[in-house]
């Protein structure tokens, strides 16, 4: 028996779903498998997408429909079975905590019923991975945040969070890449620039990545 | 360089191209427009490939100057498009001369309407796609709607006569327009088992209507409630165009084109392709009845509707 299932999204997507849960090697196989699909240059194929235990492939349904596109599909899946959770690269951030860069430091502190620098250092003492990227071009799911400061999403989401605000929501944290509204607790911001459409590589995150927060003094400049 | 000069935007007027695919692992939006066979019949009357940038017009549409000739078509919702003050029959290609107007007026039927240009409008391409996000604020202009005093570039290698258009439709076909609302079929998943037994029944005996909270990005819906079969939050993935997504309220929302790439809601049932066209021209008020259909009468549509282009090649 497969230990995953084929999943249709109207005619024109189909998603590899694996079991429903929170897990690096669940993800490096999502992973693994959307870049076999990528490489594969299966006529017709408009889009791979992972997710955190999916891989959603975006196909026009006019060139490939049907047995064909499902039993490619289900071959690529069983073929990737087996992958280490190892990320290929580590992406450093440099954030400044609290303060006006990191309004929500206070309440996450509070939460977790320690000092606001025991939060930093929590959130600056674990190594993320990369679970996926959505909400915005940049924008990438990281997990897990140590329990004691998983604080929840805010009750009322901010109109503006200003772009590179690091957040944290319950397991999850990330950075804003752009500003938009937004519900997760913030606690600090960073200078990198997240995506940059004009750069040869536009999003400094990719699905698999390992990501670490470095505190920084000051903002600089 | 000659260009076509935006004296009235209309209600919301974009550029849109294919839809900027190929980025969604970085979240960022296809986009693209909302009525993608009009926006291909568009570009197909003066005599285009389908990758060329269509302007997507809304319900009321724009003043458009042109500072030199070129041969434009449109498509999609009926609209009441004048030249120079005067009727115009936009079933073919129209010959525009150099400073005319082009006024599109009010929507009859249909909501979205879609002008082409012979060579297609050659504003610079963001991450390979002319098409503009406004929930991600990507491409032309910065990635927002048109406003007056705008210039779209014409490219210089265009058909400036109707004569010179090679392999173009001719005449347009006929596209079926909603009259009220709309019926939508809908192939189940990719989560309808995460919801209720009772869920399939009730979106598709039931009625809803598109409210005014709808955009580019999704219809939000009213009508039936759909029991969830356990948490209405999910891990997030993947946002399918087409998708009927169910956040908590049990009130579902239709994801269109400029949808966010990935989301963390369940997703019940999805409208197929050859449906998405009618889809994008419904407007606030409009009322949509869905109908489950299998992946055979799915591809059997799209053929169907595919043979628009074949009869005229």
């Amino acid at each position: 028996m497969s230990d995953f299932a084929i999943r249709h999204a109207g005619d024109a997507a189909v998603v590899i779903d694996f079991q429903a849960r929170l897990d690096p090697a669940i993800n490096a196989r999502a992973v693994q498998l959307a870049r076999a699909i990528r490489e594969s240059q299966q006529a017709g194929l408009r889009d791979v997408v992972v997710g955190y235990h999916s891989v959603t492939v975006y196909v026009d349904p006019s060139v490939i429909a049907g047995n064909a596109l499902d039993s490619w599909l289900a071959e690529e899946a069983g073929a990737s079975r087996g992958a280490a959770p190892v990320s290929d690269r580590t992406v450093e951030v440099p954030v400044v905590y609290g303060g006006a860069e990191g309004p929500d430091l206070g309440a996450v502190a509070q939460f977790a019923g320690c000092s606001e620098r025991d939060v930093v250092r929590l959130h600056s003492g674990q190594t993320y991975r990369v679970y996926m990227l959505g909400f915005v071009p940049g924008f990438a799911y990281l997990a897990a945040v140590e329990t004691r400061i998983a604080a929840p999403r805010r009750q009322t989401p901010r109109v503006a969070v200003p772009a590179g605000s690091v957040g944290i929501a319950g397991p999850q944290t990330g950075v804003y890449p752009m500003q938009t509204p937004g519900g997760w607790n913030l606690i600090g911001r960073t200078p990198l620039v997240i995506f940059d459409p004009g750069r040869a590589e536009p999003c400094v995150f990719k699905p698999g990545d390992a990501v670490r927060f470095q505190p920084l003094d000051r903002w600089p400049g | 360089m000659a260009g076509v000069v935006v004296l009235k935007p209309g209600m919301l007027t974009t550029v849109q191209d294919r839809g900027r695919w190929g980025l969604q692992a970085s979240g960022v939006p296809v986009a693209g427009p909302m009525d993608p066979l009009s926006h291909r019949i568009a570009n197909r009357l003066c005599g285009n490939d389908d990758s060329r940038a269509t302007l997507e017009v809304t319900v009321i549409g724009p003043d458009l100057q042109f500072e030199e000739e070129a041969v434009v078509a449109i498509a999609g919702a009926e609209f009441q498009p004048r030249l120079d003050g005067a009727d115009v029959d936009t079933r073919g290609p129209i010959e525009v001369k150099a400073g005319a107007r082009l006024s599109l007026g009010a929507r009859a039927r249909g909501a979205r309407g879609y002008i082409a240009v012979s060579g297609g409008f050659d504003v610079e391409a963001v991450l390979g796609s002319r098409s503009t996000s406004l929930i991600a604020r990507m491409g032309p202009f910065g990635g927002r709607a048109l406003t007056a005093g705008d210039r779209l570039p014409l490219a210089a290698d265009r058909a400036r006569r109707i004569g010179e258009i090679r392999n173009g439709l001719g005449v347009g076909p006929q596209i079926e327009l909603p009259d009220g609302g709309a019926r939508l079929r809908v192939m189940w998943g990719p989560q309808d088992h995460l919801f209720a037994d009772a869920a399939r029944d009730t979106l598709t005996s039931g009625r809803y209507i598109v409210t005014p909270q709808s955009n580019r990005m999704g219809y939000r819906l009213e009508g039936p409630t759909l029991a969830h079969g356990g948490s209405a939050d999910i891990l997030s993935d993947a946002t399918p165009l087409g998708t009927l997504q169910v956040p908590g309220s049990g009130l579902p929302i239709l994801l269109m084109a400029d949808r966010q790439t990935a989301g963390g809601y369940p997703k019940i049932a999805t409208v197929i392709t050859a449906d998405l066209p009618m889809a994008g021209q419904l407007v606030p008020g409009d009322w949509i009845t869905f109908e489950p259909c299998d992946r055979g009468a799915a591809a059997a549509a799209l053929r169907a509707q595919e043979a628009i282009f074949d009869a005229a090649g």
